[in-house]
């Protein structure tokens, strides 16, 4: 396209386009400007009062941006324009690494080709996000967004999406992901979804059914009616697919549900109970856990050729199964030696360690995406927390502590957990009870409630660009 | 579905008459099994209702424990001998939990405690082909309430007839 500029690079959104049907073009800085800042690059020097910063930083002091309402000629996509804009700025704003200054504050309608930098810097914006609107004819909409350095004054990003207008706000998400990219060196988490079970009716006969949603709440989808208990769902790594357990026919077993043709299968035929599920990291194989007898052993099933390999038979409960990134170790739960403590071992199952030695039962381990964490649930003292651990065992940090909370999630960049937290009922009739699916940063700050239209409990986190 | 009302419902008449446990099965009860005429709305002997209400369909468990106490194993003792009764009669053997651990550890330990309770019938007899056992881990509470009360109501592997 005429508007590409080869000298900026290429990044990962061009990996996006086949998924949503749109295309992503570059747009060059406007001739004025000398140059167009180069990329972040982590570690590196940056110019000195420059947006682009790192995520530690960020913490401290999240940074200011402006994200005037995207413009549009069109006044039927004035709404639109609004919407996108709102989103950009909640996925901002959320992340707590953010400040997106409000719009009241803004001096002057900047509608040139070039920013006027003094206005924005005057309100204290180190980042200005610009963006427009047009109708590319046939239903497909064009979004063009400009992410600049205020106090330097340079054009850090442009990007032209053309696609179908229904995924305005998946663009939404994946322009704060390329802020997120541009600003903080890492690659951002809101062009995402979370799977979970959706919690409804009396506590005595609660209805459990999966649930869909983008990782801020909107476009809930409910995936099962409800008719059978279904816990614990999973992403694949890369399909439209999850794995979880379901009591259909009274018997729980694991199954796979391809969200694009609503096929459900189960996962083999065992004599004992099937759980705790997760795909490899490759997506060609799911680890679980069988019953055996009364112990529960660890077990994987290859999905092409269903063969079963055991990697457990202690006789204990060996469960949670978790694979490191690179798929060379795996972190579980077991009660081997006397209650519940996370553990490591090979793929193989060789070389297995207790790493959890805190006071307290440990479960629910989940490996990072970057592989230098490992998030737990910890039961003791009373209440629930939700915490990290390296690898080894070592620098246990509590981020969370509530009455009952469990299940942590990440994030694909491995800075934020998802898990669920639930209010205790204060009496017999259930009166206060609610669980709420809960975002943290893994610095133990920022944790905000993600809404949902029930309650919801064991959220998983999709992988970027799914 | 009605099967599992039935339980919760036994398990609130239950608690009134005494703390955790299924009272003892009465003479007048036992003796009246056999007629079934003389009463006009008893439990049909060999049903749900008759295992509920005269024989006791649920043991309890210590928190994070899968060991039967002594009143646990006389339920079963006479869960045993009603099932010898009635050999036409398999049950499903549920193990719950209360819901102070995790989901998927839950999972396991409710299997883990059916299992127990499976496993002491079928060393007093009742043949292991007449017993399947589930868990539904902490997702089938009969008992609402987040104290110690309820928290042992929660604890236990429930017999109902399939």
């Amino acid at each position: 396209m005429t508007d590409h500029d080869s000298s900026l690079p290429n990044h990962s959104l061009l990996g996006r386009r086949g998924l949503i049907g749109a295309t992503a073009s570059l747009l060059a800085a406007p001739a004025a400007l000398a140059q167009s800042a180069p990329p972040a690059a982590p570690g590196a020097a940056t110019p000195p009062q420059s947006a682009v910063i790192d995520v530690n930083r960020a913490r401290t002091a999240p940074i200011p941006v402006a994200l005037p309402n995207f413009a549009t000629d069109n006044a039927v996509l004035a709404d639109m324009a609004a919407q996108i804009t709102s989103v950009i700025t909640n996925d901002l704003a959320r992340s707590g690494l953010f400040r997106v200054i409000a719009q009241q504050a803004y001096i002057g309608n900047d509608t040139g080709a070039i920013p006027n930098f003094g206005n924005w810097s005057a309100i204290g914006a180190q980042a200005l996000v610009t963006g427009k609107l047009m109708d590319a004819g046939n239903g497909q909409l064009r979004v063009e967004f400009r992410l600049w350095d205020v106090l330097p004054q340079t054009q850090i990003q442009g990007t032209a999406y053309t696609t179908n207008g229904a995924n305005w706000r998946r663009i939404s998400h994946i322009i704060a992901d390329v802020i997120y990219e541009r600003l903080l060196g890492e690659k951002g988490y809101f062009d995402t979804r979370i799977v979970y079970v959706a919690d409804s009716g009396p506590l005595l006969r609660r209805v459990k059914r999966l649930a869909i949603m983008d990782q801020d709440g909107a476009n809930n989808r409910f995936l099962t009616d409800g008719s059978w208990m279904v816990l614990t769902p999973r992403f694949h790594p890369t399909r439209d697919e999850i794995t979880f357990m379901s009591y259909s026919g009274n018997r729980p077993r694991v199954y796979t549900f391809n969200l694009g043709t609503g096929r459900q299968a189960v996962l083999g035929d065992f004599v004992g109970m099937t759980f705790a599920p997760r795909f490899h990291p490759n997506g060609d194989s799911i680890i679980m856990s069988v019953t055996d007898g009364g112990g529960s052993d660890i077990i994987t099933v290859d999905l092409a050729s269903r063969r079963r390999t055991q990697l457990t038979n202690s006789g204990a409960i060996d469960t949670s199964p978790c694979y490191s990134p690179d798929g060379s170790q795996i972190c579980f739960e077991s009660d081997r030696g006397g209650d519940q403590q996370i553990y490591t071992m090979d793929a193989s199952g060789g070389n297995v360690k207790r790493i959890s030695f805190g006071e307290g039962r440990y479960g629910t381990p989940v490996w990072s995406p970057r592989g230098d964490l490992i998030a737990f649930t910890k039961i003791g003292g009373g209440g629930f927390s939700i915490g990290v651990m390296q690898p080894d065992g070592s620098n246990e940090r509590i981020l969370s502590e509530a009455f009952d909370i469990e299940g942590p999630t990440w994030a694909p960049n491995g800075r934020v957990l998802a898990f669920w937290r639930q209010t205790p009922a204060a009496d017999r009739h259930g009166s206060g009870y609610s669980e709420r699916i809960v975002s943290i940063d893994i610095t133990g700050f920022n944790e905000r409630v993600i809404d949902t239209p029930t309650d919801a409990s064991d959220p998983d986190w999709s992988p970027l660009n799914t | 579905m009605n099967i599992k009302i039935l339980g919760a419902l036994a398990a609130v008449a239950l608690l009134a008459a005494c703390s955790h446990e299924a009272p003892p099965v009465s003479n007048s009860v036992s003796s009246g099994m056999g007629t079934q005429t003389t009463t006009p709305s008893g439990p049909v002997p060999g049903s749900e209702e008759d295992l509920v209400a005269n024989v006791g369909d649920r043991v309890f468990y210590a928190f994070d424990k899968s060991a039967l106490t002594d009143e646990g194993k006389a339920t079963l003792d006479r869960q045993a001998a009603w099932l010898a009764k009635y050999p036409q009669v398999s049950i499903q053997v549920a193990g719950n939990c209360d819901d102070r651990g995790t989901e998927e550890y839950n999972l396991a330990l409710g299997n883990r405690r059916a299992v127990a309770a499976k496993d002491y019938l079928v060393a007093k007899g009742v043949a292991a082909a007449r017993m399947t056992t589930i868990s539904y881990g902490k997702d089938k509470p009969t008992a609402v309430g987040d104290n110690e009360q309820a928290w042992a109501q929660n604890r236990n592997a429930i017999s109902s007839v399939k």
